[in-house]
């Protein structure tokens, strides 16, 4: 077999394998979609109440909440940054670390020095590449996220935002992470957690009047308790969304690597029909030429 | 027969009973309170301990260890816990 040959008939074989990788994955992540679904539907209900209670707490009083309070000028912020802990996502998790990137620096014109928190081993390895520094981090788990890793992260930054500044306090807290529209789409997106914006899901709740509640015990408790709950259940719904987009993500980066590979097959398939083809003619030709010296030799 | 609440009771990670009740009770942070219908609009907090909810179709108990809060409003109660075990 001619070294050419050889050449074209490896690549095929190297895209063939590869294309099997890239198949399973694909399917792995669309069965996994579902499922990622399924639990931002079901912590829905949740959210929902959560928001719709803080509402009508806000809507009753003039809250003031060290939690709701905006300082005057603020001097730090912290940006927590959702990935994911595997690549082969397309623009994925680079699609939120440029989000935080553009947000950094948007906060530094500002005047604000920003720290980091990051949730997904990519933006842990991105930050440590760099040798930029962060407050802490959170890995694994990024596909499938528990309620408990919310916690966490929502006491931690919480904490942060109640410690006054000289003592690495923050005075705002961005998420960034990638918000999940549809199966083709996913876009990175910034909410300002902290102070707070109370926003309502839907706009069309927005203008609905809240009947006179009766607080037990006092509005103040109510809100105090409520609000870490819902910094929580915002968290949790970020990284809900963050997996089901990851998930999309994957399915829509390996189909195309999928494709791809068959495109390489095809093209590789022919350049090595073609060097076969062109072996052959040349041996043909070899022997012609080679019976034709001899038969002159002879006469 | 007595007006019914609707009953949702929520945790974080999913829904875990809702439907037709004819009373709830749950611990808020100054005392158990009894829910039936027609109750005034409130928002309480509440703390660990059993939530029971007695409904025609026989009573159902959570118990729930770090509490969340409850919401009535126009015959519904929405109970917001972080979260909670189906015991009965």
């Amino acid at each position: 077999m001619g070294a050419q040959l050889r050449v074209y008939r490896q690549k095929i074989k190297s895209a063939k394998t590869t294309k099997k990788i890239t198949r399973a994955m694909e399917l792995i992540s669309a069965s996994r979609i579902q499922k990622a679904q399924q639990r931002v539907a079901a912590s829905n209900p949740y959210t929902s109440a959560v928001t719709r209670a803080v509402s009508a707490v806000a809507s009753h009083s003039d809250i003031d909440h060290p939690l709701t309070r905006q300082v005057e000028n603020p001097t730090k912020a912290a940006v927590v940054i959702f990935t994911s802990d595997r690549g082969l996502a397309g623009a994925f998790s680079s699609g939120a670390l440029k989000e935080a990137e553009a947000l950094s620096k948007r906060l530094t014109d500002q005047g604000m020095t920003v720290v980091y928190y990051l949730v997904g081993r990519k933006s842990v390895a991105y930050f440590k590449f760099r040798q930029r520094p962060f407050v802490r981090d959170w890995q694994g788990g990024t596909d499938q996220p528990g309620f408990e890793t919310a916690r966490e992260i929502a006491a931690e930054i919480t904490d942060a935002f109640n410690r006054p500044n000289e003592d690495g306090g923050v005075d705002e807290i961005y998420l960034v992470g990638n918000r999940f529209v549809s199966m083709i789409l996913q876009e990175p997106t910034t909410i300002r957690l902290l102070p707070l914006e109370i926003v309502e899901e839907e706009a069309s709740s927005a203008l609905e009047v809240f009947p006179l509640y009766e607080f037990e015990p006092e509005p103040e408790q109510v809100l105090d308790s409520l609000l870490p709950v819902y910094i929580e259940s915002r968290i949790y719904n970020a990284m809900l969304q963050s997996a089901a987009a990851e998930h999309a993500a994957r399915q829509k980066a390996m189909k195309s690597a999928t494709d791809n590979a068959d495109k390489l097959i095809l093209n590789y398939t022919r350049l090595a029909n073609a060097a076969r083809q062109a072996e052959i003619t040349q041996q043909i030709s070899e022997i012609v030429g080679g019976a034709d010296a001899l038969a002159t030799v002879k006469d | 027969m007595a007006k019914q609440v609707v009953v949702n009771l929520v945790s974080a990670e999913r829904e875990i009973w809702s439907g037709e009740a004819d009373m709830v009770v749950a611990k808020t942070s100054v005392g158990e309170i009894g829910l039936l219908a027609g109750h005034e609009p409130i928002l309480a907090v509440l703390v660990g301990g059993q939530i029971r909810i007695n409904s025609t179709a026989g009573n159902v108990v959570v118990e729930t260890q770090e509490g969340g809060f409850i919401s009535m409003e126009s015959d519904v109660v929405t109970v917001v816990v972080r979260d909670a075990q189906l015991v009965k």
